[in-house]
């Protein structure tokens, strides 16, 4: 059987399940959420490049390159707040986030 | 069975498979190092689909610098990870259910649709044959001339994150000494020299 676009679909959407379930059955661990996250996006650019080589068409490849630098970016924020975040209560847990009451 | 084919099985097992790990495992490390073998094999997944450029990237961007920030912030914070992995287990029906609901989903949508011929000539640039550009030229020719305002937003992107980041986590102790060049400049002879009148036999 031929490698085609469905099998790339079914791959990325899998992917993306394991991503969001990660962020259910982590409820309190801020790093396992974000790196959930990566995980997201990792499965939304595989969608990208499949569809761009299906289609042959490049902007899809472009376009995941900016998903890739906003995913980047999101990551060295995520991560600095959750620094300057335990700095300040000693704990990651994200319960005791909504301090604020915003 | 194709070469391409068991590649493509043997890719996407071992990165799903590690996907699982990364989010069940117990030692937030082993999730990393898992979430770096997940990124190796969508690499290698975006080589088979004839995109060397971003396989390239996502390596030297995801492993490089992504999953060693992660595990460079795993491995300095102090957190005692079994604590927040208490009560997992109450999230774990919803959430399967509410993953399962989505993958169903997915891949109904998935599999009961094709693409519309007229779709294919709608291309807005088209890939060259790989005889003629590779995949990171083709790529560069159009970023770096039709796509250079998206480009540059990236940078733009990518530089608000970084002062973002510093602003966030620089911290000044107040024990620390610094030098201040302005008060130093602005130091004359009324405020650096001050004369005492010593009387004889006595210290100051």
């Amino acid at each position: 059987m031929a490698i085609g676009l469905a099998h790339y679909l079914t791959v990325a959407a899998i992917l993306f399940t394991i991503g969001i379930f990660g962020i259910f059955l982590n409820r309190k661990n801020v790093i396992v959420i974000l790196m959930s996250i990566e995980l997201m996006l990792l499965a939304v650019n595989i969608n990208f490049v499949a569809f761009s080589a299906q289609l042959s068409d490049l902007v899809g490849q472009v376009f995941a390159l900016l998903v890739l630098t906003v995913a980047a970016g999101e990551a060295a924020i995520g991560l600095a707040i959750l620094v300057v975040y335990f700095r300040n209560r000693g704990s990651i847990a994200v319960e005791d986030i909504n301090l604020m009451k915003g | 069975m194709t070469v391409a084919a068991i590649f493509f099985y043997l890719f996407s097992a071992v990165m799903l498979a590690s996907g699982v790990m990364v989010i069940s495992s117990r030692n937030p490390v082993h999730s990393v190092l898992f979430l770096i073998l997940a990124f190796f094999n969508a690499a290698g997944l975006f080589i088979l689909l004839g995109a060397e450029f971003l396989a390239m990237i996502l390596v030297v961007v995801y492993v490089g610098a992504v999953a060693v920030l992660f595990l460079f912030v795993v491995m300095m914070l102090d957190i005692d990870f079994s604590e927040l992995r208490q009560g997992m287990l109450n999230y774990l029906p919803v959430g399967a259910t509410i993953g399962l609901i989505l993958l169903v989903e997915l891949v109904l949508v998935v599999a009961g649709w094709s693409i519309s011929p007229d779709l294919l000539k709608t291309v807005t640039a088209p890939t060259p044959p790989l005889a003629d550009l590779t995949n990171t030229e083709a790529l560069g020719r159009i970023l770096y001339t039709k796509y250079i305002y998206y480009f540059q937003a990236a940078g733009l992107v990518l530089l608000v994150s970084m002062i973002g980041a510093i602003v966030l986590t620089l911290r000044h102790k107040p024990n620390v000494k610094r030098q201040s060049v302005s008060e130093q400049v602005a130091r004359g002879p009324a405020t650096a020299i001050e004369i005492r009148d010593v009387k004889p036999g006595q210290g100051i």
